[in-house]
């Protein structure tokens, strides 16, 4: 085992001492959980020679938040409720995902409509956010003709982005995997003791303190007819919903953020206000094929940003509380979490703190 | 001659801020924490319907957004929001009960999908019922002189008139409506909800004798809410203030302050 804590704070939980540890780089990694923060952190330690593991409790990379995740990348109209760092770093973020594969990132930029009577609203968001151009009607009209032409403004984000984050999921993994990295589905088993390093990346199921579930609700439409070509978010009062569009004329809509870990079905209510939206949005979606409805609950901190929080007693560096924000921050948060390890920097936005939070009885879990 | 001891009464618990916020829409509940703290505010309205207190299970879930509103230290005033019919509302209230341990409820009753106008007929129900069952109900109404007498009758002691609908940020609309009811009512404790967009009318209505202000949207959506909360809670306080000190009546001429009798005086007499 190459491992030596170099130095330590000896701060207790929740302390804000920074921990540092001192790993060469051919150190084995387990990796709890398969979701964004789990793939973009063993992608980012492969990349430096570590040998990795993930361990994923599902049968496969579908089902957890990260699956219905909307998968827009768009750092500038996010600065409208987030903190400045989204807007900041956001780009460095595109530039990763495009390294991950040729396609997988479409540079269309975002759309932001009003209705009519809501033009305060598109008035408060181009107040709240830049890197945007003000569009009449003709200009919307000529970016995405399927559009309702009642739409007399828009604001036009060019630099921002979108995938498909389930492809983009299943990219990253086989990026690892041409680097010698594996995965074991159907595992929920703790590795301390037999890595130098784990990472818990669980999400909800990670026992963390102070962590809440936030509830999101999607649809996935599929409309022949539609040819929207980037993300369309249309302000609304009381309906706020984007559309992003996947490959073959199929579209993800979504938008609520409902303060509950309650992980049941979609609601009626969310769903008939999303379809009211989406028609009003797209007269065409009134054709669409229902082809998947989906929630997922995103674990977020009182501040809404993601931690790096590291366990010295079991060894296990936690990567949690993404919100939503699990594509544009992961690839920021897995480069902190190797520079942490493996070079002994602490990134300035997302420093590695102390926590312990593993109690000793879960290591019943591990293998023997 | 500053009144030191004007404090507000709502259902006998005894205040001394007089403005109340709700908890939807702050970009983080570190924020909205923030922001209940700055603006000096002691009660804090919660939507059952949305943000559940209780995880599936109906076992709490610890590090949930109840939890976290529970550590901001503010009386908890659950609502309704959401419901469309007195039935509807009655059996949200019961749950809140159950949930927040209160009899508290802020009663709406949404009788217009799209302006989330209330239906003060199914309000005056829902009320009735309610206070029957033990509620200490805070209805949430439109500023109709007819209707308040009607929510009083119901078994209110409190009112929460609108000054404009909720979101729209347009300030008292009908200052006549306020006036009519805070006039034939002066005992009652009125809170205006809904439709304050800025401090300047948060002051305002203060002015006009009310006796705290509720808002969300205008905290919440502005560009830097914790200092808005703070904006809005100073504002409300200069109002109060104003309205007990007794404004001057504003008239028709102007009048120097300072006395001119002896002196000489230029110009058109």
């Amino acid at each position: 085992m190459s491992v030596s804590d170099i130095r330590d704070d000896g701060a207790g939980s929740g302390g804000l001492a920074h921990p540092s540890l001192c790993l060469s780089s051919s150190v084995n990694i387990h990796i709890r959980g398969a979701g964004v923060a789990g793939l973009c952190a063993a992608l980012a330690f492969a990349r430096r020679g570590a040998k990795v593991l993930i361990s994923e409790k599902r049968p496969a990379l579908a089902g957890n938040a990260s699956w219905y995740a909307g998968g827009m990348l768009a750092p500038f109209c996010e600065r409208e409720s987030a903190e400045e760092v989204i807007e900041r770093r956001g780009l460095e973020s595109i530039g990763w995902w495009d390294g991950i594969g040729q396609d997988l990132v479409s540079h269309n930029g975002t759309l932001v409509v009003a209705p009519p009577r809501d033009q305060a609203d598109l008035a408060r968001f181009a107040r709240m956010t830049n890197g945007h151009r003000l569009l009449d009607r003709q200009g919307v009209a000529e970016l995405e003709p399927d559009l309702h032409d009642s739409f007399v403004k828009g604001l036009f984000y060019s630099d921002e982005a979108h995938m498909d984050p389930r492809l983009a999921l299943e990219q990253v993994l086989s990026c690892l995997e041409e680097l010698g990295g594996e995965i074991r589905f159907c595992s929920d088993l703790s590795m301390v003791g037999q890595c130098d390093l784990e990472l818990d990346c669980r999400g909800m199921a990670s026992p963390l303190p102070d962590r809440r579930g936030v509830r999101g609700e999607m649809l996935l439409l599929y409309a022949p007819d539609v040819r929207l070509t980037r993300t369309i978010r249309l302000l609304h009062p009381r309906i706020p919903l984007y559309v992003v569009p996947r490959a073959n004329h199929h579209f993800m809509v979504g938008a609520t953020m409902i303060e509950s870990d309650h992980d049941g079905a979609i609601t009626a209510r969310s769903m008939m206000e999303f379809l009211n939206a989406a028609y009003a949005l797209v007269p065409a979606f009134g054709e669409a094929q229902i082809i998947e409805a989906g929630i997922g609950v995103r674990p977020a901190f009182a501040d809404n940003l993601p931690r790096l929080q590291y366990d010295k007693a079991q060894r296990t560096l936690s990567i949690n509380g993404y919100y939503r924000h699990g594509y544009a921050l992961g690839p920021l948060l897995a480069q902190a979490a190797v520079g942490w390890a493996l070079d002994q920097h602490q990134d300035a936005d997302f420093p590695v703190t102390s926590l312990s939070y593993l109690s000793p009885s879960s290591l019943n879990e591990v293998a023997q | 001659m500053s009144d030191h001891h004007d404090h507000l009464s709502l259902y006998g618990r005894q205040l001394s801020s007089r403005i109340l916020l709700g908890t939807a829409q702050y970009p983080s509940p570190t924020i909205l924490s923030e922001a209940v703290q700055r603006s000096g505010c002691e009660i804090i309205t919660v939507s059952l319907r949305r943000e559940l207190p209780k995880g599936t299970d109906g076992q709490s879930s610890g590090g949930s957004f109840w939890d976290l509103i529970q550590k901001m230290g503010a009386h908890i005033l659950p609502n309704t929001a959401g419901c469309h019919t007195a039935k509807e509302a009655i059996l949200t209230a019961k749950m809140a009960r159950d949930l927040f341990k209160t009899n508290w409820i802020k009663l709406e009753v949404i009788g217009h999908h799209d302006s989330l106008q209330p239906d003060i007929f199914a309000l005056v129900e829902a009320a009735r019922n309610l206070v029957a069952d033990g509620f200490e109900v805070f209805p949430y109404m439109t500023d109709d002189l007819v209707l308040a007498e009607r929510l009083l009758a119901a078994g209110c002691k409190v009112l929460m008139p609108w000054c404009a609908p909720i979101g729209s940020a347009q300030g008292p609309v009908n200052v006549h409506g306020l006036r009519a009811i805070r006039g034939n009512f002066p005992d009652v404790p009125m809170i205006v909800d809904a439709g304050l967009g800025r401090p300047s009318h948060a002051t305002q209505v203060m002015e006009l004798g009310f006796d705290a202000v509720l808002l969300n949207t205008a905290v919440a959506k502005a560009g830097d809410p914790a200092l808005m909360a703070e904006a809005f809670g100073k504002a409300t306080e200069a109002g109060r203030s104003a309205y007990l000190a007794g404004m001057l009546e504003p008239r028709d001429m102007a009048v120097p302050s300072t006395p001119v009798i002896g002196q000489a005086v230029f110009g058109e007499l």
